[in-house]
């Protein structure tokens, strides 16, 4: 599945490993640094319309046949409808997997295959999290002492206890923060506490789903700056989001994700007219844009049209969690 | 007319007011962004010309006259958290019932299904609860609707769909409309007029 190639960097949009790369692309060590290959996800679930008792089970498919990779020092922005499924691709990368789902694919994390254990295990171990806000911390408690994490010896403790204070300098924060409660950060600072917190345990991939929602757009290019100073270092950032001005501003690829799987994958480059678009949801994204045609026509499905992909009662996390 | 007649409005009783002394006009047909940074008090101000704050001095003035206390209010507010404006513990349809007969072809215009009217809350996604946040308000018959950051949350298609939505209804009715993003492009196609605040 994993393509071995020692290439240098990309040209632009060049295209190959079926998708187009970006300057920035780089295959280190000859593979990529994340590839999900012909990953589905159903779950399990009983026929709303049966009467109650009577109702039979069946599988709702909810992610079919998508394929994404990042290489090291890129930014791969995910973009796509509210309810597609964005969150549970995130959520399957970092093998959290709710009981009533069937997941089938591959993925394979800095060249070596993971099965659901191996994801858990590099959940916080090489796979970091940046959540959307301060709501995924612990109201009661100190940002530094969760900042620290849990669960080490004294020697340990102590160490990260260092380590967590270089992070904040470099991050532009003041050691008092670390004494703060969640709801006394303002929104610049809660998104570096945020990303410290993904990376006091060294990642190479950082998974960030929604993380500027309600910023407006020179203030969420500044939060992913920070971003930036990470992939350059050689990490690789999957972005979620639904905005895709902002992804177009500073992600280096652009997946389009519509109805549960990836209809394109191409360099930002590509979003520079319709034309160099191949899929026709990728170019119905960007007439849509106010900028540009401002049309809501999506060729495939005349307005009105929604996302197909939970028109079966919803999964169990009911879709976008984001919205 | 929707006015704001000198308001001042603060949160702590203490602190400098968010606005002192402010006045702002709204004309039927009108479409008036509000831009501002972060943490100005867009928000704020949208939900005092709602009625959901009421200013400490000054007042709020929807056709002359103040807005009602009880019943509907001829201004209604569409937020950027419709998971929030909506009671979890009822179905859509239930929901949307809180603004009297919602019409079929004000749901088909929207691209609301009829599948989603048993559902609750969590079981749509942000995108499709926005649109039945629309159809309740728009349903109120409002002479003035304030969008605040409606389509922040959505993709750019979705968005371009609830904006066609919005300004079709707005045209047909003659309502005014108040509307705030983040988005230049999205200001620069909407609206008519374009206020500063802070």
């Amino acid at each position: 599945m994993v393509e071995i190639q020692n290439t240098p960097p990309h040209a632009d949009a060049e295209f190959h490993h079926h998708h187009a790369h970006a300057t920035t692309s780089r295959h280190e060590h000859g593979h990529h640094l994340l590839q999900v290959s012909h990953l589905s996800v159903g779950f399990r679930m009983y026929d709303i319309d049966a009467p109650f008792l009577s109702a039979e089970q069946r599988t709702v498919n909810v992610i079919d046949d998508l394929s994404i990779s990042v290489h090291e020092g890129e930014i791969v922005a995910v973009v796509g409808a509210s309810g597609s499924g964005k969150t549970l691709l995130a959520d399957c990368i970092m093998g959290l997997f709710e009981p009533n789902a069937e997941v089938r694919g591959e993925i394979w994390f800095d060249g070596e295959p993971m099965d659901a254990m191996d994801l858990a295990a590099a959940r916080g171990h090489g796979i970091s999290l940046v959540p959307q806000g301060v709501s995924h911390l612990n109201p009661l408690m100190r940002v530094g002492r969760q900042v620290d994490g849990f669960g080490y010896s004294r020697a340990e403790q102590t160490e990260r206890t260092a380590r967590r204070d270089k992070l904040f300098s470099r991050y532009g924060l003041a050691p008092e923060v670390a004494q703060l409660y969640p709801h006394e950060l303002s929104g610049g600072m809660a998104r570096r506490v945020l990303l410290c917190t993904a990376l006091m345990d060294d990642p190479k991939l950082i998974i960030a789903d929604e993380p500027t929602p309600g910023l407006d757009l020179d203030l969420a290019v500044a939060a992913l700056d920070d971003f930036r100073s990470f992939a350059d270092e050689g990490g690789g950032v999957l972005l979620i989001t639904h905005d895709i001005e902002l992804a177009l501003r500073v992600a280096d690829r652009v997946a389009v994700f519509k109805d549960g799987t990836v209809v394109e994958e191409t360099a930002v480059a590509n979003f520079a007219s319709p034309d160099l678009l191949e899929h026709p949801f990728s170019r119905a994204l960007w007439h849509a844009l106010p900028e540009h045609g401002f049309s809501a026509n999506d060729q495939d499905h005349p307005i009105p049209i929604q996302s197909t992909a939970f028109e079966q009662g919803g999964s169990s996390d009911g879709g976008d969690a984001t919205c | 007319m929707l006015e704001a007649l000198s308001i001042t409005f603060g949160y702590a009783k203490g602190d400098k007011p968010l606005y002192e002394d402010y006045s702002l006009e709204v004309a039927p047909g009108e479409r008036v962004a509000l831009v501002a940074p972060s943490g100005r008090g867009k928000t704020t101000l949208c939900r005092l010309l709602a009625g959901y704050e009421r200013p400490w001095s000054g007042e709020v003035l929807c056709d002359g006259s103040p807005l009602p206390s009880s019943g509907t209010c001829p201004v209604q507010l569409i937020g950027q958290h419709p998971e929030l404006a909506v009671d979890p513990r009822l179905r859509m349809e239930k929901t949307l019932a809180e603004a009297g007969d919602v019409s079929d072809e004000l749901l088909a215009a929207l691209g609301i299904r009829q599948e989603w009217m048993r559902r609750y809350p969590h079981e749509l996604s942000g995108g499709e609860l926005q649109r039945f946040c629309i159809a309740r308000a728009v349903t109120c018959r409002p002479h003035y609707l304030i969008a605040d950051e409606v389509s922040t949350m959505l993709d750019a298609l979705t968005q371009a769909q609830i904006w066609h939505f919005l300004l079709n209804w707005q045209a047909e009715s003659g309502a005014g409309l108040v509307l705030v993003s983040h988005s230049p492009a999205l200001v620069e196609r909407v609206a008519t007029r374009k206020v500063l605040i802070g």
